[in-house]
């Protein structure tokens, strides 16, 4: 008789969705550092980047105001005018109708609101979807969502899936991202078994993002790379496109164009927009903007000219 | 550019069926959306219009008085005038490495010659850059791989051996070792700098002297290095470079004053260099062609693998004698690697050698440009399915689109005749041991890769595949420390390691 085993049940999952060698995909990670991005091709990188942006405050210490002024930020990120707003702000659930009161109704920012008992996803699926229901009911037009990480290292797939399921019932309309928290899942063979588990079961347009940003080790060139694979091959399986969010350490628009030429090199072209690919940050829109600011001047801008603080913006 | 708002969803219920028939199969596009901008490397090669041989220590002019012109491939101007060297200046060479070899670097203690070893490898690092882009100017490799391979490979070439110099005692346990005296070597144009480095840094870290001949393509890196020795005061005569073509290649393997000649560089030559030295007492170590097998299993990371057999046929546009040109597919995977490396393939960047983001620069020569394009329409002819990315060439220069062979047979000349150039050739298999058959049926045995998750099938090809050098689960790895050489026409020696080390001494 079959062992039925954690490790059985992973095997067997592997086995279906194909295994990753680690060292193979850090090895491919590093070409992505060493492209020479110049020029018009610099421009267009960085303002792309600015629209992906999923501007995020989620701390204990969050208040109307702070969201508030991070949604000023959010749609209008600097005094030049031809900067583009960001995808969406990223706030906890119960800020969501004060980040809507401050955004109006007809914004081009939209809100995402974390939920489901972010970010250790410990509270009782009930209560999780009631999150997810009042925030949607409080004006939120996508919801990130944390994976059941225990039951997904305990083998029991059917738990994880059948909740992300109730997730994308109580979405609604609205946009759901599935973060498989990384960090969390230790290898790279769990990182695009998880994503598969998600993808099966998500919408068109739905996310993956890597991390809550909360623990140790968050979104890095290596797990992107494997969760760009998994949507790949699920979308050249299925024809089923899903959206990709990297979150939590990155900072610097170089680590962001980094990203975005992994993207271009893996998923190519149709994938360079914001609604296919975000970037889950806060004090990279900054550094987006010093740099913008100084492909147009020649010069780096003193930090003051970017509204930029340690508590808000 | 859209602004934030996401498409609307139609429908909750998502197609899941679109590869089926009446649709099309989904496919990515890799256009020109995000073009990238020129990003050409800046630094100055300092070339000189005009480069003399390298003899005693000395720049001098040829005997003859003749040169030749040195052009880069990525846009056939002329970079250089390279000396072409006459008998009278190999005897020159060979004199001064004789007079160095029994005056000074023979004799000097291993810790000395260290001395100077670490000298140059620090010099060559200093100048990384400069040497870079001289490296891609004359031989059209991409200026990635010359600035993170070749340069920093040579340079720890020189480092590792320079450690060996006072170590040599424990070279071969229980035995003393010695010189062998005058060396005489030839490389090859496919990494002129690297096999120089290759060569050399042993050969004087067992106290040997040496006349050495580049390629005639590639000459410059080489004469660039001879600066280098200069500036670090290494005694003269202790290397000597003479440039030309295979005339004076085969005047510096011929001279009676070599106690052993290295050679690297195509099987056909390695015959006639064996032919010509056979009966006489010189040691000779040949490192030849190769037609290396990449063997791809159905349990392999397939990613990571695709990933493997581009790194194995394209690097440096597949001149590389482990080059991984014949890929073994098991046949249940067959469709899927092929697919997966047709998208990779469209995503390689071909063009300026001196860009830093091109993957595949300039083939070296007209020469090898012609020999690869009448193999591929061998292959075209034999009935093989080409393809090949729709990438745009530069107007002047030899470049090749990387290319793809599958349906191949093993009695395809595309099988078995070394291209050296960016052409794959895929077979397939269904058991391990037809896998090991088919990867030992050439006549050649330099290198194979295997990809596989199962450790003990890597450990069981390991040992049955007849190749020096076998990658599992990655490919064209080197490290100085690691031997490298060949079974069957491949040749014969190691270099690199200890083992490299004992090619370039006497036991006593």
């Amino acid at each position: 008789m079959l062992v039925r085993s954690p490790q059985a049940a992973l095997q067997r999952l592997f086995d279906e969705v194909g295994s990753v060698d680690q060292i193979g995909i850090d090895e491919r990670v590093v070409k992505y550092g060493t492209r020479s991005v110049k020029k018009a091709a610099k421009l267009w990188g960085l303002r792309t980047a600015v629209t992906m942006v999923d501007l995020t405050t989620l701390e204990g210490k969050d208040t109307p105001g702070k969201v508030a002024s991070l949604c000023q930020k959010a749609l209008r990120p600097h005094d030049d005018a031809s900067i583009p707003p960001v995808a969406a702000v990223c706030v906890y659930s119960s800020m969501v109708r004060h980040a809507r009161r401050a955004l109006g109704n007809n914004s081009a920012v939209r809100i995402a609101s974390v939920a489901t008992a972010f970010p250790s996803g410990q509270a009782p699926l009930k209560t999780r979807l009631a999150e997810v229901k009042a925030a949607v009911a409080d004006g939120a037009d996508e919801i990130d969502m944390v994976i059941n990480r225990g039951a997904f290292l305990a083998g029991e797939f059917d738990r994880v899936q059948d909740e992300i399921s109730a997730v994308v019932t109580a979405c609604g309309a609205a946009t759901l991202k599935v973060i498989l928290e990384v960090s969390e899942l230790e290898t790279y063979d769990s990182i695009r078994a998880a994503s598969f588990l998600a993808m099966r079961v998500i919408r068109p347009g739905d996310f993956i993002k890597t991390s809550t940003g909360k623990t140790s080790l968050n979104a890095t060139l290596g797990n992107n790379q494997v969760m760009l694979e998994a949507i790949r091959d699920f979308y050249l399986d299925t024809g089923v496109a899903i959206a990709m969010k990297p979150a939590g350490g990155i900072r610097t628009a170089k680590q962001a164009l980094t990203f975005l030429i992994a993207v271009k090199e893996t998923l190519g072209d149709a994938w360079l927009n914001n609604a296919r690919y975000r970037f889950g940050a806060s004090s990279l829109l900054n550094d987006l903007l010093r740099q913008l600011e100084k492909e147009k001047t020649g010069a780096y801008q003193a930090p003051y000219y970017f509204s930029e603080a340690a508590e808000s913006y | 550019m859209p602004s934030a708002p996401v498409a609307k969803k139609s429908s909750r219920t998502p197609q899941r069926v679109a590869s089926r028939a009446g649709r099309r199969a989904p496919e990515l596009i890799f256009g020109d959306l995000w073009a990238f901008d020129p990003a050409p490397e800046s630094a100055d090669p300092k070339l000189k219009p005009r480069y003399d041989l390298f003899i005693n220590g000395k720049f001098v002019a040829p005997k003859g008085g003749k040169y030749f012109d040195s052009i880069n491939p990525a846009n056939e101007r002329k970079l250089a005038e390279i000396a072409l060297a006459s008998p009278a200046d190999v005897d020159a060479a060979y004199a001064a490495a004789q007079r160095a070899a029994n005056g000074v670097w023979g004799k000097m203690p291993g810790r000395e010659r260290a001395k100077y070893l670490y000298r140059i490898a620090r010099l060559l690092q200093d100048r990384a850059r400069e040497f870079a882009v001289a490296e891609t100017l004359d031989g059209g490799k991409p200026i990635k791989e010359s600035r993170d391979f070749d340069v920093p490979m040579a340079a720890a070439h020189f480092f590792y051996h320079a450690g060996w110099a006072d170590k040599l005692e424990y070279v071969a346990p229980g035995r003393r070792v010695a010189p062998l005296g005058v060396v005489g070597q030839v490389i090859p144009w496919n990494f002129p700098l690297l096999m120089c480095a290759w060569k050399l840094a042993p050969a004087l870290a067992m106290g040997n002297t040496v006349v050495l001949k580049p390629a005639e393509t590639t000459s410059i890196t080489a004469l660039k290095l001879a600066e280098i020795f200069q500036d670090a005061g290494l005694p003269p005569g202790v290397v000597n470079f003479v440039t030309g073509a295979g005339d004076v290649g085969a005047a510096v393997l011929n001279h009676p004053t070599p106690a052993k000649i290295a050679f690297t560089g195509s099987t056909e030559v390695g015959k006639i260099i064996m032919r010509s030295l056979a009966g006489s007492d010189k040691k000779m170590t040949m490192e030849l062609g190769g037609k290396a097998a990449n063997i791809i299993f159905d349990d392999a990371p397939l990613d990571q693998a695709v990933e493997g057999i581009v790194n194995g046929i394209f690097f440096n546009q597949g001149h590389v004698c482990c080059a991984g040109s014949r890929l073994l597919v098991q046949e249940g995977i067959a469709e899927k690697v092929l697919a997966k490396l047709k998208a990779r393939i469209r995503t390689l960047r071909v063009g300026d050698p001196l860009d830093k983001n091109t993957d595949i620069g300039a083939i070296n020569s007209r020469e090898q440009l012609t020999r690869i394009r009448a193999l591929v329409a061998a292959g075209v002819k034999e009935g093989c399915a080409m393809f090949q990315p729709d990438c745009a060439l530069p107007p002047k220069g030899f470049y090749f689109r990387p290319t793809i062979f599958s349906g191949v047979s093993m009695s395809s000349r595309v099988a078995r005749e070394e291209i050296f150039g960016p052409v794959l050739s895929i077979l397939t298999f269904r058991t391990v041991d037809e896998a090991i058959e088919k990867a030992n049926n050439t006549a050649y045995g330099l290198s194979a890769g295997v990809w596989t998750d199962k450790g003990s099938r890597i450990l069981k090809l390991s040992t049955e595949l007849k190749a020096g050098v076998v990658w599992a689960n990655t490919y064209n790895k080197f490290d100085p420390a690691s031997p490298f050489g060949g079974y069957k026409e491949s040749g014969f020696g190691r270099e690199g390691g200890r083992q490299g080390l004992l090619d370039y001494c006497k036991l006593i």
